[in-house]
């Protein structure tokens, strides 16, 4: 049998961390060094969030309970997100920000190549499409991580922090728990450990190019964003993303 | 007038896409379906992309035509398998694409996923019919379609890219 509060956690940690990630990007929107970057950030806001929009709906429809993607959207605390810590961190300048987009999205794009297979047919679906989308995400963040790195000496030394500052952020997005034993066992998710080598080579073969120094992995990992736990960040996410609802409860327009 | 299902899907097929005027929601190849129930007209609906807000005004607009044509309830369902893919745009479809402007998109490949991590292959000028052209920006001004600029006749133009 489906375990569905399992399967519902799961929906929630993939729409989290498209939804978050979204968000951020849409910060950028009216603020990009230059008119076609604002428009690529936009699109990918746009993007994240309509992925997101696909994975909450499904985790709303299996809790049951009459919520909707908007409820699971605004009106939860940042206790009861699920995302990982990296989207989570603020946009810092460009070359932070396509360093976070970057390493996400080596990621998010090996997972939903997973996902296409899996056993849950709504799962599956929703990585199909997230996977040909976040394709570009991954295009676009590469190149600029070596246009950046490979640059001046100032954007060198730039997207070589926003590395350094990231890596710390890096092991989470492997993090697993109970939910996805579960899953596993049933086919619907597969086992992150086996996406690790691979992330690895595709982020060393596009560093190397940038010219840049893998950090070091003997410093302070963060884990339990699957848990709730989270930086400050994301509380300061939230009072922004959610101001509305939480001041007009049920606001349409 | 019987409602027929041959008749709604030309009924739709008169729907502009709002992003892309020129073809129709139907050639677009998002509505996926159409069935006549007793009470209703069911359609089906998958996104081009995830996010993409032309996906309401669809919505309004077949709400709307179907209302017209004398379709009481109407009932919009969005489906995500399969996933919406720039193959099922006829090569007429994307003639007309070419015509207004926009190059179409080439056909995609079987092994698609890794070739288009590396793809930097050269689109065609839908102007001048040239090869030399380069990539502004993989985003455009919408969620489809990329930026591009012609060497050749020195014109920018939009790319419907390959999905």
């Amino acid at each position: 049998m489906i375990n569905t509060d399992s399967l519902k956690s799961y929906c929630l940690r993939l729409g989290d961390n498209s939804l978050i990630l979204g968000h951020r990007l849409s910060e950028w929107c009216g603020h990009g060094p230059v008119l076609e970057e604002d428009i690529a950030m936009s699109n990918m806001a746009l993007d994240l969030i309509g992925q997101s929009r696909g994975f909450l709906s499904y985790a709303a429809k299996l809790e049951g309970k009459g919520r909707t993607e908007d409820d699971l959207a605004y009106l939860r605390d940042a206790r009861e997100f699920v995302n990982c810590m990296l989207v989570e961190q603020p946009n810092g300048d460009f070359a932070f920000t396509m360093m976070r987009s970057f390493l996400y999205s080596v990621f998010a794009y090996l997972n939903f190549s997973k996902l296409v297979n899996s056993k849950d047919e709504t799962i599956s679906g929703l990585a199909e499409k997230s996977l040909k989308e976040i394709i570009y995400h991954y295009r676009h963040s590469a190149d600029w991580v070596i246009r950046l790195g490979d640059g001046t000496t100032e954007s060198h030394q730039k997207i070589q922090q926003a590395l350094d500052e990231l890596w710390s952020y890096t092991d989470e997005l492997f993090e697993m728990d109970e939910v996805n034993e579960v899953l596993i066992k049933q086919g619907i998710a597969f086992d992150l450990k086996n996406l690790r080598a691979e992330w690895d080579q595709l982020v060393n073969e596009v560093i190397s190019k940038a010219t840049l120094k893998r950090p070091g992995d003997n410093i302070y990992k963060s884990k339990g964003g699957i848990k709730g736990i989270h930086t400050e960040n994301l509380g300061f996410l939230l009072a922004e993303m959610q101001f509305l609802q939480r001041a007009y409860p049920g606001a349409k327009w | 007038m019987q409602i027929t299902e041959s008749l709604l899907w030309k009924t739709l097929n008169e729907i502009p896409d709002p992003e892309v005027p020129v073809i129709s929601i139907v050639e677009l190849g998002v509505v996926r379906g159409i069935l006549i129930q007793e009470d209703k007209v069911v359609i089906t609906m998958t996104p081009t992309y995830s996010g993409c807000p032309a996906l309401k005004a669809m919505e309004e607009q077949i709400i709307a035509k179907l209302t017209a044509e004398g379709v009481d309830k109407i009932e919009i369902k969005l489906i995500y398998k399969p996933a919406w893919t720039t193959d099922w745009l006829s090569e007429e479809t994307k003639q007309r694409l070419k015509d207004y402007g926009i190059a179409p998109p080439p056909k995609l490949t079987a092994s698609h996923i890794l070739p288009m991590l590396k793809d930097k292959s050269l689109v065609q000028c839908p102007f001048c019919n040239s090869l030399e052209t380069k990539l502004t920006s993989q985003f455009g001004s919408t969620a489809c379609k990329s930026l591009h600029f012609c060497n050749h006749c020195h014109q920018p133009f939009e790319h419907f890219k390959c999905h």
